[in-house]
């Protein structure tokens, strides 16, 4: 079993307004077996000891399906393994990168204030959805789920979509801080179903309005979002988020929009 | 303290329609006079809220997380069940219901397992309107699968994300109600005290996360969805959160806790790898399936590279003692029997932690890739085998993995009647938070499906029944002595936790070693002297804890999640207790209960003359000595028998 020192750049801030810095630590023994997280955990657990202040992160599930843990760890948002949410991330790939120095900064975005250190406030995220990420259907009202059949591969690309974990990586990895692949998954999710064909381009309206509003920046394509997303939601979901934008604008929001409009 | 089911009588496939059509309503003009709190945004709480909010209630629903969506519910792979016989292979309702029933061990109330069995199939058909997108087959309709050994294939499942897209569902409502007004929701908020004022349940405590301050909210009613307590054990499937803390503050206020000592431990999840370890992490059960358990037999091969150990070698335990059903038994019986092999026969595998017996055994798939070829079954386990490897570094195509068994899920909880109303008016409870439908034991896949039926039929209609029996209640302002005092215990606690008289340790070093004691003396095995044994060690650790947890330097009004870990681990060391007062108290063996001196052919024996009925312990002011009350189970349909697996 390997075990090793490592030198942490953690950066700490005490509230919204306060003026954040880097700090330096040392991890010690860090076992190759341990978790990203698990290794903060140590190092909180000395700190309090030591009556120092302990590090602020979000984290939850630690099975990489909350989305609650969000950390840059080094310039990657959730670490450099492709696909893995830094709770997931276990120290033997940090240590296969020879790295022993590592810089630990919170997600940047206008949108995200943060709320100490490494925790940030993300209910931009929901605030875009309840703006029209759903499917109107009141509890008690549905039909049989097996009275509409949907086609296999449709099914399955709406599924792709909407694995997103709304951890908002993909805004922290954005050099313009665009939530468009989390709007894009969540858009292209209900859009792509035939329940969601009613609501399909007032939706898209509504969320991408939102999602401006909130001061999140515009794609202009970088990609850097595909990379960061531990759930490997693809960027063709924004290109079809924007196809629909565009056929819901050149209707107008007054229009009755043909309901077979489903491609 | 008295326990009245209320169950509606009757032949068992009308009681809930009539209970329904005999109920009363509240006018749709006056819902939204009504202010109700849902505290929890999982399955349960977050189709509750969602539901409500519809309806035209005014509701404040609570949460820990920074989001809704991050509710525990997230983390559920395997899928949900429904009797909606889809694939024509015999299943009904009744079928379902009388599984559920046997499955618990005969420790269930019939009437609320029978509705929940009927309102699974309206849940499938709410999810699936949402868009939920299920497993489909080719000709586009819903697939499904057989699970935990049902002899009928009635689980549906969305890839290995069941909870995930099912909580999305529901969180997709209830964004939609946030918006719409109806729900106002508080995320990062923390309810540490339940408001009681005169027998009713009238408020919360909630402490805000991110700037510590600690408010009152009143309501007409309270509803509870706040998850299971698995987390007592410190290691556990849950998340890092999860917590007793709002069952246990509804505990302490007069709310009965029911069977908390049964709780479900599953065979299959990753070993510890070191004494950092801070969470474990489920393998789908479906590995059973092709995967065979097997540890060396002789103690000096356990540190070997297991491709060198020859096939003599070998013991395949379940394989040996249970011919019939193999690598196939049930999750007890396959926890139970990893536990002999590593604890007391010392044939463990894995890495060696300092003063343990090594706890794991080898989950191999080798012969399946032989006979069926590696594409096969990485078609049937590519993700698992994926996230097995992201944790452990080990390929399991090419080196068996380790599993071990975990804490997963709390079949107690607090106390309900049919209308999941706790013993305090006014309160209920939701989700895995109550003690309601799975008795000693959880069938796979039932827990997303009450979860459900709970949040999106049952509170809804049953809170509207309640508001509309009491109609009106007296207007409670915040400051009323009532709430001053609640918040005012609530601020005490607090302080009481940041100025420990010798801050020694972090809350963590407490609760490990809480959870070493609930896990050793409470967990897959129990015996008398054993669990007298836990309550000697759990008290003075409880009192040391007082004496020593170290929270400070930072205030309490501030972002301090070393203080949230703090408050929940004081509930804990309390809950812990009571789980070992129910164990000692319940001198037979049922379900995931196993008392060593109550078997039979080394299977659970129960004990029905003198054990069937659910053990509610009441709250007397001393956590070391409560109150039992007993309600009694009658069995009209499903006549209790013997599990064997021999
Ligand atoms: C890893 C794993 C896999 C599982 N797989 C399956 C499966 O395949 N099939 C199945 O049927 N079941 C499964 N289960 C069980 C099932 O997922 C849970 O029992 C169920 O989802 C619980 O839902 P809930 O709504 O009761 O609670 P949760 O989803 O845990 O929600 C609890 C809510 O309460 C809030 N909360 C808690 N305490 C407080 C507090 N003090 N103040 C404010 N808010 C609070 C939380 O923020 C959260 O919103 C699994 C469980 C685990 C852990
Ligand atoms: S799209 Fe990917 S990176 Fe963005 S919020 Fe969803 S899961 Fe996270
Ligand atoms: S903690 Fe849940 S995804 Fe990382």
């Amino acid at each position: 079993m390997k075990t090793k020192n490592l030198t942490l750049h953690v950066w700490r801030q005490d509230g919204p307004d306060a003026k954040g810095a880097f700090e330096t630590y040392t991890a010690e023994n860090v076992n190759e077996h341990m978790s990203f997280l698990e290794m903060l955990d140590d190092l909180n657990e000395k700190l309090i000891i030591e009556g120092k202040e302990p590090i602020a992160f979000d984290h939850d599930c630690r099975e990489g399906i909350c989305g609650s843990c969000n950390i840059v760890v080094n310039g990657y948002a959730h670490g450099p393994q492709e696909r893995t949410t830094v709770c997931q991330l276990h120290m033997r790939h940090v240590f296969a990168l020879g790295w022993s120095e590592i810089w630990l900064e919170p997600w940047r975005a206008a949108a995200f204030p943060v709320i100490k250190d490494l925790v940030v406030d993300r209910g931009a995220l929901d605030r875009i959805i309840q703006s029209g990420g759903y499917i109107s259907i009141r509890t008690g009202s549905a039909r049989d789920a097996n009275e509409t059949p949907i086609p296999k591969p449709i099914s399955d690309r709406a599924f792709d979509a909407a694995t997103c974990i709304g951890c908002g990586a993909c805004v922290a990895a954005c050099p313009n801080a665009s939530a468009s692949l989390f709007t894009a998954a969540k858009v292209s999710h209900l859009g792509m179903l035939p329940q969601g064909q009613t609501e399909r381009f007032d939706r898209v309206r509504k969320m991408v309005a939102q999602m401006d509003a909130e001061g999140f920046g515009s794609c202009t394509n970088h990609g850097e979002c595909e990379k960061a997303c531990p759930k490997g939601i693809s960027i063709d979901f924004i290109a079809q988020m924007n196809r629909d934008f565009v056929k819901a604008m050149v209707t107008s929001k007054h229009d009755v929009e043909a309901p077979n409009d489903a491609e | 303290m008295e326990l009245k089911s209320h169950e509606p009588t009757g032949p068992i496939e009308d009681r809930w329609k009539e209970h329904k059509a005999h109920s009363k309503l509240v006018a749709p003009h006056n819902r939204r006079k009504y202010q109700v709190i849902v505290v929890g945004s999982g399955l349960a709480g977050g189709a509750a809220a969602a539901t409500l909010g519809e309806l035209g209630y005014n509701v404040k629903c609570f949460c820990y997380q920074d989001s809704p969506r991050r509710a525990h519910s997230i983390a559920a792979q395997g899928g949900i069940n429904a009797a909606k016989n889809y694939q024509n292979d015999g299943d009904s309702v009744y079928r379902l219901f009388y599984d559920t029933v046997k499955g618990g061990d005969f420790r269930s109330r019939e009437s609320n397992v029978y509705r929940l069995a009927e309102l699974s199939l309206n849940i499938i058909d709410q999810a699936v309107a949402q868009g939920v997108p299920f497993a489909r087959e080719y000709g586009g309709l819903l697939a499904n699968r057989s699970f935990g050994g049902a002899q009928v294939s009635r689980t549906f499942y969305a890839r290995g994300q069941t909870g995930q897209q099912l909580l999305l569902g529901a969180y997709s409502a209830l964004e939609r109600q946030i918006d719409a007004g109806t729900v106002k929701m508080f995320p990062r908020h923390e309810m540490l005290e339940l408001i009681v004022h005169e027998g009713k349940a009238r408020g919360i405590v909630t402490r805000n996360l991110v700037n510590g301050k600690i408010d009152v909210h009143v309501a007409d009613v309270v509803l509870l969805c706040t998850g299971g307590y698995g987390n007592v054990f410190y290691l556990s499937t849950n998340a890092m959160g999860s917590n007793c803390t709002a069952v246990w503050r509804a505990h302490r206020k007069g709310a009965a806790f029911a069977n908390p000592c049964y709780t479900q431990i599953h065979p299959t999840c990753i070993p510890r790898s070191g004494e950092y370890q801070s969470k474990l992490t489920l393998m789908s059960e479906s590995l059973r399936n092709d995967g065979r358990v097997w540890v060396p037999r002789n103690p000096e091969d356990c540190d070997k590279d297991p491709a060198k150990i020859p096939e003599e070698d070998r013991y395949y335990y379940l394989e040996e003692r249970y011919p019939a059903f193999g690598n196939l038994v049930p999750r007890d019986v396959a926890s139970r029997n990893a536990m002999y092999v590593c604890e007391d026969e010392g044939l463990g595998i894995g890495p060696k932690i300092p003063g343990e017996p090594r706890r794991g055994v080898y989950l191999d798939f080798k012969s399946a890739i032989d006979r069926l070829g590696e594409d096969l079954i990485m078609e049937r386990y590519g993700n698992l085998f994926e996230m097995y490897e992201r944790i452990t570094g080990d390929d399991p195509r090419k080196t068996p993995m380790r599993i071990y068994p975990a804490t997963h899920y709390t079949m107690g909880g607090l106390w309900v009647d049919y209308n999941l109303m706790s013993t305090i008016d006014g309160l209920f409870v939701g989700g895995e938070a109550n003690f309601s439908d799975h008795g000693a034991n959880r069938l796979g896949a039932s827990a997303l499906m009450q979860g459900l039926a709970d949040g999106y039929f049952v509170l809804p209609f049953t809170v509207g029944n309640y508001l509309g029996t009491i109609r009106k209640t007296e207007p409670l302002e915040e400051s009323d002595p009532v709430c001053q005092e609640a918040l005012k215990s609530v601020q005490a606690r607090v302080e009481k936790l940041m100025n420990a008289p010798d801050p020694t340790h972090a809350p963590e070093y407490f609760h490990r070693k809480l959870g070493n004691i609930i896990w050793k003396y409470c967990g897959m095995s129990r015996d008398a002297e054993g669990l007298k044994k836990a309550l000697e060690e759990i008290r003075p650790l409880r009192e040391e804890f007082h004496e020593k947890v170290k929270v400070l330097p930072q205030k309490g009004e501030t972002f301090n999640q070393a203080l949230e870990r703090a408050g929940r681990v004081a509930d804990f060391f309390e809950l812990g207790e009571l789980m070992c007062i129910d164990a000692l108290e319940r001198d037979e063996s049922c379900g995931g209960h196993f008392r060593t001196e109550h078997t039979i052919d080394g299977e659970a024996k129960r004990d029905d003359e003198h054990f069937q009925h659910v053990a509610a312990w009441e709250w007397t002011g001393d956590p070391s000595n409560p109150a039992l009350h007993k309600e009694e189970l009658t069995f009209e349909y499903v006549k209790p028998t013997m599990r064997s697996y021999k």
